[in-house]
């Protein structure tokens, strides 16, 4: 079950104990992801079959299969990976912190709150490119450093803090809707459907902006969190093996925050990948701790096939994926409760 | 205060809230225009913003505001779950649901069509909702209820938005109804609510007692001489009528049910009974006044008084869960 494999490379300087199961199950999950991308890659609205698709990405496609492949489809295929990943890193970092299976970016209102940022940026300060995920992710802190000083001295590990973030949650997303109808000639029932996150129209220039993001936060956020599963030893072994705790929880809430907020300012709040991602990583690669990597791949995986749902099940109307991940997710977190004993 | 004032000062309250509600809006008139409107009305445009948009949206003001005051009420003092509430808990989404099935699935457009699909989705809701939270022996009851409220309330609530997203003729009569608003009503829908809200007050009232021995434990409830099932299925069909009938009438609204009690038992101390009659009178004091900010926030739009209830009401959940602990 929990095979360990001592790794040595470079003649020792780099080795490191590896998990069978981990590794095997990281590569089953990357192989999923991969499938899933290319089956969301063909286009039968436009008339692109799987098979006119292959021959697009091995270089021998028609002007129009090239266009609808690679400008229309692939940066909206790749996106739903990247961020599908982020928001699955994004929740085992959460999970991890608070110990709790809830206590995941969209659970507690930071998507909502990084979004508050999106739509502040554009809509009331005209900002664009760079600076709205930076707004979003400012926004986003501050939401968190708001929850967390309302939760008190029970801090991160409480329900308080979850309860508070649901409200959080619930304040910001009015606010949103608030912010969506003052600047846009949107009537009620658009307004209602605004704040579900969507990638209809993601173009490569938000991919490059979000890539970009990413490139910076991934290696800064690893780094960060991966001696944090050494907390579910409990505070004291922790601490005993001379790790700062609450310096590096808020580092890695902040990073964390960061990573949703990215995804929030391109694509909305896309609800429950955060959530279930770690969970359901946990149930392929096994170990107590939400697995990272693991974490990161489920998520692609998930909102990647979410995505894919969203387009087919009522095409020609695409539904934004957030509305798909909601009930997936919301169904996902009622069966966790139910089995609770 | 005394009970007596109490409801004396609610009553009042509820007269100049409804008043306002009237007078107040994109268009001012004076209470005496308003009068003659009702009374001696002959037909100008004046006339009709009154009688036909002003009426009817303060009338449902009044019946929503009472029925999710009143539910809020009674699901605290039923689950001993301070954080209760019909929207949090998932029950308005679920008779959200109904009425967008209805609509869309069958093209029920007449409002008393509606509440039926609305009284049966609240009441399927509330019995998912209450076995997925059941009490645990291990406790945590609070929070597991909660989340299981807000769980199933996201799947239903997503499943509404794809329906209104997938059928956007469909809901053109009702555009704001799915952020919960109270903009346009016509008398239809006032008449098609008004008795199941009617009768749910009747009947959580009767209940009061039962409810006020329940809060005390089971066992104390039970030797107080309290049939508990008889109690709970009563009160949940008093729930599911006063939350199915309010959100057929003005869409789905959370948080005002769990304000209106807290508001209360901090004014008037924690008896069940006098909180259900009070929560009753200040349910409407709060969603017209709500609905009143609504009107002004936003101009030249108005913002729909479900998403002004949301927030004020995440706000006081806040404070309620700061001062437990």
């Amino acid at each position: 079950m929990s095979r360990v494999v001592a790794v040595r490379l470079l003649g020792g300087r780099i080795s490191g104990r590896v998990r069978v199961r981990g590794v095997l199950g990281v590569l089953v999950l990357l192989g999923v992801a991969l499938a899933v991308g290319v089956a969301s890659l063909p286009s039968p609205d436009a008339g692109v079959s799987l098979g006119e698709t292959v021959d697009v990405l091995a270089g021998r496609g028609t002007r129009i299969t090239e266009l609808v492949v690679l400008e229309w489809r692939l940066p909206r295929v790749l996106t739903a990976l990247l961020f599908g990943a982020m928001m699955g890193l994004s929740g085992a970092i959460f999970q991890v912190v608070t110990r709790n299976a809830l206590g995941s970016p969209d659970v507690i209102g930071f998507s909502s709150g990084a979004y508050t940022g999106v739509l502040v940026a554009l809509l009331v300060l005209d900002l664009s490119g760079p600076a709205v995920p930076v707004a979003a992710t400012l926004s986003g802190l501050l939401t968190a450093g708001v929850v967390l000083g309302l939760a008190g001295h029970e801090g991160l590990r409480g329900a308080r803090f979850i309860i508070l973030g649901i409200a959080a949650g619930a304040l910001l997303s009015s606010v949103n809707t608030w912010l969506v109808l003052r600047a846009t000639a949107e009537e009620g029932l658009q307004a209602s459907q605004w704040g579900v996150g969507t990638l209809n129209g993601i173009t490569w220039a938000d991919l490059r902006l979000t890539a970009g993001c990413a490139l910076v936060l991934l290696p800064a956020v690893m780094a960060v969190a991966r001696p944090l599963a050494l907390h579910e030893l409990g505070d004291d072994v922790a601490t005993a093996l001379g790790l700062r705790l609450r310096s590096r929880r808020l580092l890695a809430v902040g990073a964390g925050v960061a990573l949703t907020a990215v995804t929030a300012a391109v694509a909305g709040p896309i609800a429950f990948v955060a959530l279930a991602a770690p969970q359901l990583a946990r149930r392929v690669v096994g170990g107590s701790p939400p697995a990272l990597v693991a974490s990161a791949a489920m998520g692609a995986v998930l909102l990647a096939a979410s995505d894919l749902v969203a387009q087919r099940v009522f095409a020609p109307t695409a539904l934004p994926v957030g509305m798909v991940t909601v009930v997936l997710g919301g169904c996902y977190l009622a069966w966790l409760l139910y089995r609770r004993g | 205060m005394s009970p007596g004032r109490t409801i004396g000062a609610l009553l009042a309250a509820v007269v100049v809230a409804t008043v306002a509600s009237l007078c107040l809006g994109g268009r001012v008139f004076s209470p005496v225009e308003v009068g003659q409107a009702l009374w001696s009305g002959d037909g100008s445009s004046h006339d009709q913003v009154i009688r036909d948009l002003r009426v009817p949206r303060t009338i449902v003001g009044l019946l929503v505001g009472a029925a999710l005051g009143l539910s809020g009420a009674l699901m605290q003092g039923l689950t001993r779950n301070p954080l209760a509430d019909p929207g949090i808990l998932g029950v308005n989404a679920g008779a959200a649901l109904g009425v967008a099935l209805a609509i869309t699935q069958w093209g029920i457009v007449r409002p008393g069509g509606q509440v039926w699909f609305a009284l049966a989705g609240a009441a399927l809701t509330t019995l998912v909702v209450a076995v997925i939270g059941r009490p645990r022996r291990s406790g945590g009851d609070v929070v597991t209820l909660t989340l299981s409220g807000v769980a199933v309330g996201a799947v239903l609530t997503g499943i509404t938005s794809g329906l209104v997203l997938l059928h956007p003729r469909a809901f053109d009569s009702m555009r704001s109804w799915n952020a919960g608003s109270l903009a346009v009503v016509g008398y239809d829908r006032v008449l098609a609510v008004a008795p199941f809200v009617v009768a749910g007050i009747v009947l959580a009232l009767v209940l009061g007692r039962s409810i006020n021995a329940l809060a005390l434990g089971d066992d104390t409830a039970q030797a107080l001489g309290v049939r508990l099932v008889r109690t709970r299925v009563l009160a949940l069909v008093a729930v599911t009528l006063l939350c199915g009938a309010a959100t057929a009438a003005a869409g789905p609204i959370v948080f005002v049910g769990l304000m209106v009690p807290h508001i209360v038992a901090a004014l008037i101390g924690p008896d069940h009974r006098r909180v259900m009659v009070c929560s009753l009178l200040a349910g409407p004091i709060l969603l017209l006044g709500c609905d009143l900010l609504g009107r002004y926030v936003a101009q030249p739009r108005e913002l729909p008084v479900g998403v002004v209830a949301a927030a004020v009401g995440a706000v006081l959940l806040a404070v309620v869960i700061r001062r437990r602990s």
